[in-house]
């Protein structure tokens, strides 16, 4: 229970349906939840009814003549295999809805970039067209992390920062990318994961629905510093994103005067 | 026994002395990871300070270790040199030679691999599974110079002595069967090692040549996997345009038909036990038999569901899915028939029959994990957390591991004309089987909380964190009473090795030949399970019997 209500605290407002899971901050995040729970009710009610089974051989101390009828094997294979197209049909169903089609044409742009073992978040600014990179200019110490390019215009609003910050209730367009080794990018809260992967540009698209913060963590061995190239996401009212976005916009277009 | 026996039973026993070997080393290291993700800041004794790449590199050695050297080996050329041409009624290996080749080989191998530990840099830490380009660049971390390197010599002679093994396998069962020995008459151990000897034929081979193509992106300047423009460490080590992917599709084209490799022959040797402790004949055995191919050839075609997050095209995800699901069928159909072998009751319950129950269960629980994991939906939250750690070690760890226990017990009178102690074997099996749910069903919770494998400590800006520390010590706790339970297994082995009840010829009252005691010299003509030919349920038909069956 002490763990539970732990969870609970975790910018919470609906207790999640699955024990255990991180509250769901995503809009569709709900229906990864139920189909979650349907499996695993089936597969716990399964295990069980397959362990009863066993333990009442066991404990059947007198052999019976009369084998189990082959009609009643197969009855329960059919019934198995039902589940399995449930199963198969359900999760395919949301899978096609999350992956096969794009985004909507206004979702917002947000660029996700993994290296060892950092997480930078990138917004393409008010030309909404992300400045070109160079892994030859990459230098995070002189403030350049990502290697943009001074002689494209186009990066010269470009917002990078080391926290994701989303609206709520607007779709996102990630794009994610890594500058050297694969990398997994996965933001439990949103029930999301997807690879960055070096020398692809990958495409996943979600709604964060509900403000609070939600931690982003790396889910494939990258390296030494794996546990710790965490980081946060930021959900605010689109108010408050308006003023975060043009507070570094203005930082930004401050710094390359000087 | 001389040291290069091509004795196919004496180099079984070697086989299983290295599975054991293997297992010691990858256990204390794993107990080693266990204690440090619950006190991450204590010195552990005799090793001290664990910085991260230490914990990686346990990792990568663990699940290497126990995989490839416990897995693979154990329960497919240990029991199978044990046990199989008798079997099958043969003399001996179709090509002993290639088959003592394969051992010492694997040995080797299993000697590089150890070796790595001690160089400069350390042991390998981009996992067993070696991404690249993590593991195809020295500057990618400690531990990716000459620890990767040996990591990948020690992967590839493992490849060529798997491989030799398995053609020599093959071979025998091929071209060495009795008279009399039809497809129809094999014990469903043979039908497995046939089905993993093709599956290592096949796999092992794409396996060698992805290591190779590695090996040669780190030190000949090729680019297979290494993507132009790469910056790893401040230095642009792509030259030409690979893919990482690539290595994706080629390891896991190896990686999921290994899991089959190191299972299926649990699973013929369970359908062997349950037909002997509970007298009765197995059902349907042309279906139990055809299940086990279609298992070994549906493997060949899901490995994508390793790789629904890794980029792949999500149409390809769906077709994997569809496959792995498929997998499950014939999976279904062996358990049930398992089951209902049981149904009639009356079950003896020596230890061998214990650790094939304790086999059947955990097939059953970490099994269903899988249609849920094969979903690329529900996949693209857990895959990586440790709800995929507790499935793999439930369905593939603990069922392997405890069906080579089950072959220990059952096969022990073969290797030492001795009995083990049945009360010490009672004891090892219900600590081990408690303490194994014990320590790999809570992983289900921490993995479904969000929390990543390849972890060393529990911190950072996840919430959920804080909360699973007393899981996470439950766990160790678990695996610490899990390995200490094992001191049973090893004092049992020794002492009735030694002192054992000396055990009268077919002590198992079984019907397979290898229980002939050296009585067959006739054709076969009888089926591998004939149980309960009387009324009485308790009489048999062996398979070195000519009597005919009217009688």
């Amino acid at each position: 229970m002490m763990a539970f209500a732990c969870l609970m605290l975790d910018g919470a407002r609906v207790a999640p349906l699955v024990p255990w899971m991180p509250p769901d901050g995503a809009l569709r995040g709900v229906i990864v939840d139920r189909l979650m729970f349907g499996n695993l009710l089936a597969l716990c009610i399964a295990a069980l009814i397959a362990h009863l089974w066993v333990a009442f051989a066991i404990l059947r101390r007198r052999s019976a003549t009369n084998s189990f009828p082959a009609v009643g094997r197969w009855l329960l294979v059919t019934a198995f295999v039902a589940m399995y197209v449930w199963m198969a049909v359900t999760a395919q169903r949301l899978w096609a809805a999350n992956r096969f089609s794009g985004p909507s044409l206004t979702a917002m742009q947000v660029e996700v970039v993994g290296e060892q073992f950092q997480w930078y978040f990138r917004h393409p600014g008010k030309d909404a067209v992300f400045g070109v990179t160079r892994p030859q200019l990459v230098n995070a110490s002189a403030g350049n992390p990502l290697g943009l390019d001074p002689r494209d215009p186009h990066g010269a609003d470009d917002v990078v920062s080391s926290v994701l910050v989303l609206p709520a209730g607007r779709e996102v367009d990630l794009q994610l990318r890594s500058l050297d080794v694969i990398h997994g990018f996965f933001i439990p809260g949103m029930r999301l994961k997807e690879n960055t992967v070096p020398g692809l540009v990958l495409h996943v698209h979600f709604t964060p629905a509900l403000p609070g913060t939600y931690p982003i963590l790396c889910s494939q061995v990258c390296g030494l510093g794996h546990q710790r190239m965490q980081a946060r996401l930021m959900v605010v009212s689109p108010a408050e994103f308006n003023a975060w976005i043009v507070g570094r916009e203005r930082t930004r277009a401050g710094g390359s005067d000087q | 026994m001389k040291v290069f026996t091509t004795n196919h039973r004496s180099l079984g026993i070697l086989y299983l002395y290295l599975a054991l070997a293997a297992v010691v080393v990858g256990t204390l290291l794993s107990l080693l990871m266990r204690v440090h993700r619950v006190w991450p800041d204590a010195a552990i004794p005799f090793f001290g300070l664990m910085k991260p790449e230490d914990y990686l590199a346990l990792v990568t050695i663990h699940g290497t270790l126990m995989i490839f050297f416990v897995l693979t080996t154990a329960p497919q050329s240990g029991f199978a040199n044990l046990v199989l041409p008798a079997q099958i009624g043969a003399r001996r290996m179709a090509f002993p030679k290639i088959n003592v080749a394969g051992f010492w080989l694997t040995a080797v191998a299993f000697l590089v691999l150890i070796s790595s530990a001690h160089f400069h840099g350390g042991a390998a830490i981009s996992g067993w599974t070696s991404y690249p380009p993590l593991s195809a660049v020295p500057a990618a971390g400690p531990g990716q110079g000459l620890g990767m390197d040996l990591w990948l010599v020690s992967i590839g002679i493992f490849c060529l002595a798997q491989w030799l093994s398995a053609v020599n396998m093959l071979a025998t069962i091929l071209g060495e069967r009795r008279v009399g020995m039809t497809w129809s008459r094999l014990p469903m151990t043979v039908w497995a090692w046939l089905v993993t000897s093709i599956l290592t034929l096949l796999v092992f081979a794409v396996l060698l040549a992805a290591v190779i193509l590695l090996f040669s992106d780190r030190h000949f300047g090729s680019s297979f996997f290494v993507p132009a423009r790469d910056l790893i460490n401040g230095q642009i080590v792509g030259r030409g345009d690979g893919s990482p992917l690539l290595w994706l599709h080629l390891f896991w084209f190896f990686g999921h038909p290994e899991v089959y490799i190191a299972v299926l022959p649990g699973m013929g040797l369970a359908t062997s036990l349950f037909a002997n402790f509970s007298r009765r004949s197995v059902p349907a055995y042309r279906v139990m038999a055809g299940m086990l191919v279609a298992i070994g050839l549906l493997g060949l075609v899901v490995w994508g569901h390793h790789m629904f997050v890794s980029g792949m095209n999500p149409y390809a995800g769906t077709a994997f899915a569809l496959t792995t699901m498929a997998i499950a069928v014939p999976s279904t159909v062996e358990v049930i028939g398992w089951l209902a072998m049981l149904w009639g009751g009356g079950l003896r319950l020596p230890t061998p029959m214990l650790f094939a129950l304790g086999f059947l269960s955990f097939f059953i629980t970490g099994g269903l994990t899988g249609p849920l994991l094969a979903q690329p939906a529900l996949d693209a939250y857990l895959h990586n957390t440790f709800f995929v750690v507790a499935h793999f070690h439930l369905v593939m760890a603990m069922a392997g591991i405890f069906s080579v226990f089950a072959g220990v017990y059952y096969w022990f009178p073969l290797m030492t004309g001795r009995v083990m102690n049945e009360t010490l074997g009672k004891l090892h099996f219900w600590i081990t089987l408690i303490a194994a749910y014990g320590t790999f069903f809570p992983m289900h919770f921490a993995g479904l909380a969000g929390e990543p494998r390849h972890y060393d400590r529990l911190a950072g800006t996840a919430t959920s964190f804080p909360s699973l520390v007393p899981v996470e010590r439950g766990i160790t706790f678990s695996a610490l009473l899990l390995a200490a339970a094992q001191l049973i297994f090893l004092w049992n082995v020794v002492a009735s090795a030694r002192r054992g009840r000396v055990a009268e010829a077919n002590p198992w009252q079984a019907t397979t030949l290898e229980w002939a005691n050296g009585a067959n010299v006739q054709p076969v003509v009888s089926g591998p399970y004939e149980y309960e030919l009387q009324s009485s349920g308790n009489g048999f038909h062996p398979q070195w019997e000519i009597a005919a069956k009217e009688e």
